[in-house]
């Protein structure tokens, strides 16, 4: 199991991590930023499993992707 | 939890001011991460181009010089021949390169200096509000051809990549893009060689990269990806143009 931690700050909206994503766990958010871009938002729901996809598509790496312990 | 992709210690935290789904960012990033796996980032000089990139030196975490447009290879001969043991590399739009800087990068390549060249090819001059560059397609509309581009009077788009090729000097160019995770993982590999050819004092060797400018294209970022794929690459085929390694071996 894995998460990811988005700098909303640097995003700029540009759903090329959600497109992306395997397992459809990043959407834009509802709210704006201080650039006035709907910054992505990350879906934990246990099922993120650390691929990276997000992170090189990232034009503002603005993804932080963390991988938890083998269980 | 351990932390298994994030910001390369050689891109500084600042946030850049490229558009939304520009392709700068991605590229930026990927010779970051190189010059981190090559642990080089206390002896690499990068200069930076005229264009939408030019403030490149505020992202990357390590030397960088300014050069005046299309001059960046003139420059990096400079600077690489002054101090042979740093890794010098040049970053440069297509309007940069392939038409302001055509002589620069042409007789750069035919010297074989021992410099690598990234090449960002976003089919227009981003910077100036998407006009025309001469890597722009047929029939593409930018703010100079408004109608789409005519070759009968603006020519046809350039493959500077293929060109250089030809000139004995040059060693290792290859075409890549960072349209989806994995084609830019493939760009990331084309980059290091790059930068491993120059370690190894192989010579001059350049990396194209197909790179997103939704904004000059009038596409949203995830369209622009599309663009690349659909419109792009059957003008400009990916992959390796020239590598001396390979037809040394025979393999090219
Ligand atoms: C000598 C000179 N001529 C023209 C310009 C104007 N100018 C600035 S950026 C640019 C084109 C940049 O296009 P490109 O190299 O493709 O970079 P992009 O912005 O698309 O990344 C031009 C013509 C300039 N700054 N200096
Ligand atoms: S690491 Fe993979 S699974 Fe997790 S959010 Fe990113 S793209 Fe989705
Ligand atoms: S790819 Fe990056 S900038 Fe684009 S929406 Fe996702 S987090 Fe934001
Ligand atoms: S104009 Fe194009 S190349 Fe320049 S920052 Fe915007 S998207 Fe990127
Ligand atoms: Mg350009």
């Amino acid at each position: 199991m894995g998460k990811i931690i988005i700098n909303i700050e640097q995003c700029k909206g540009c759903k090329l991590c959600v497109i992306f994503c395997p397992k459809q766990l990043i959407k834009l958010s509802e709210k704006l930023n201080p650039a006035g871009y709907h910054p992505a938002e990350f879906i934990d729901n246990g099922q993120c499993n650390s691929c990276g996809l997000c992170y090189q598509m990232c034009p503002d790496v603005a993804i932080e992707v963390w991988k938890g312990e083998k269980r | 939890m351990k932390k298994i992709f994030s910001r390369p210690e050689s891109l500084t935290a600042k946030r850049n001011i490229y558009c939304s789904g520009c392709g700068h960012g991605i590229v930026h990033r990927l010779i970051a991460e190189v010059i981190d796996e090559l642990g080089i980032r206390e002896k690499t000089i990068g200069v930076a181009p005229v264009g939408c990139a030019v403030f490149a030196y505020d992202y990357w975490n390590f030397d960088v010089t300014e050069a005046a447009h299309g001059r960046p290879p003139a420059v990096a001969t400079g600077i690489k021949r002054v101090l042979p043991d740093r890794v010098v590399f040049t970053y440069q739009g297509d309007g940069d390169l392939a038409a302001i800087g055509t002589a620069e990068t042409v007789h750069a390549a035919n010297r074989g200096e021992n410099i690598t060249i990234i090449f960002v090819n976003n089919g227009v001059y981003g910077m100036t509000g998407g006009q025309m560059a001469p890597t722009t397609l047929i029939a593409q509309k930018t703010t100079t051809t408004p109608l789409g581009r005519d070759p009968k009077i603006a020519g046809y788009p350039i493959k500077i990549s293929e060109a250089l090729g030809q000139l004995e000097g040059s060693v290792y160019i290859e075409r890549v893009t960072v349209n989806s995770p994995k084609n830019t993982i493939k760009a990331k590999r084309a980059i290091k060689k790059a930068f491993q050819n120059q370690i190894q004092n192989k010579g001059f060797s350049l990396v194209e990269v197909l790179s997103m400018c939704p904004i000059a294209w009038g596409v949203n970022p995830v369209e622009a990806l599309k663009w690349i794929e659909q419109k792009m690459i059957p003008v400009f085929p990916l992959g390796v143009i020239k590598d001396k390694d390979l037809t040394a071996k025979g393999n090219l």
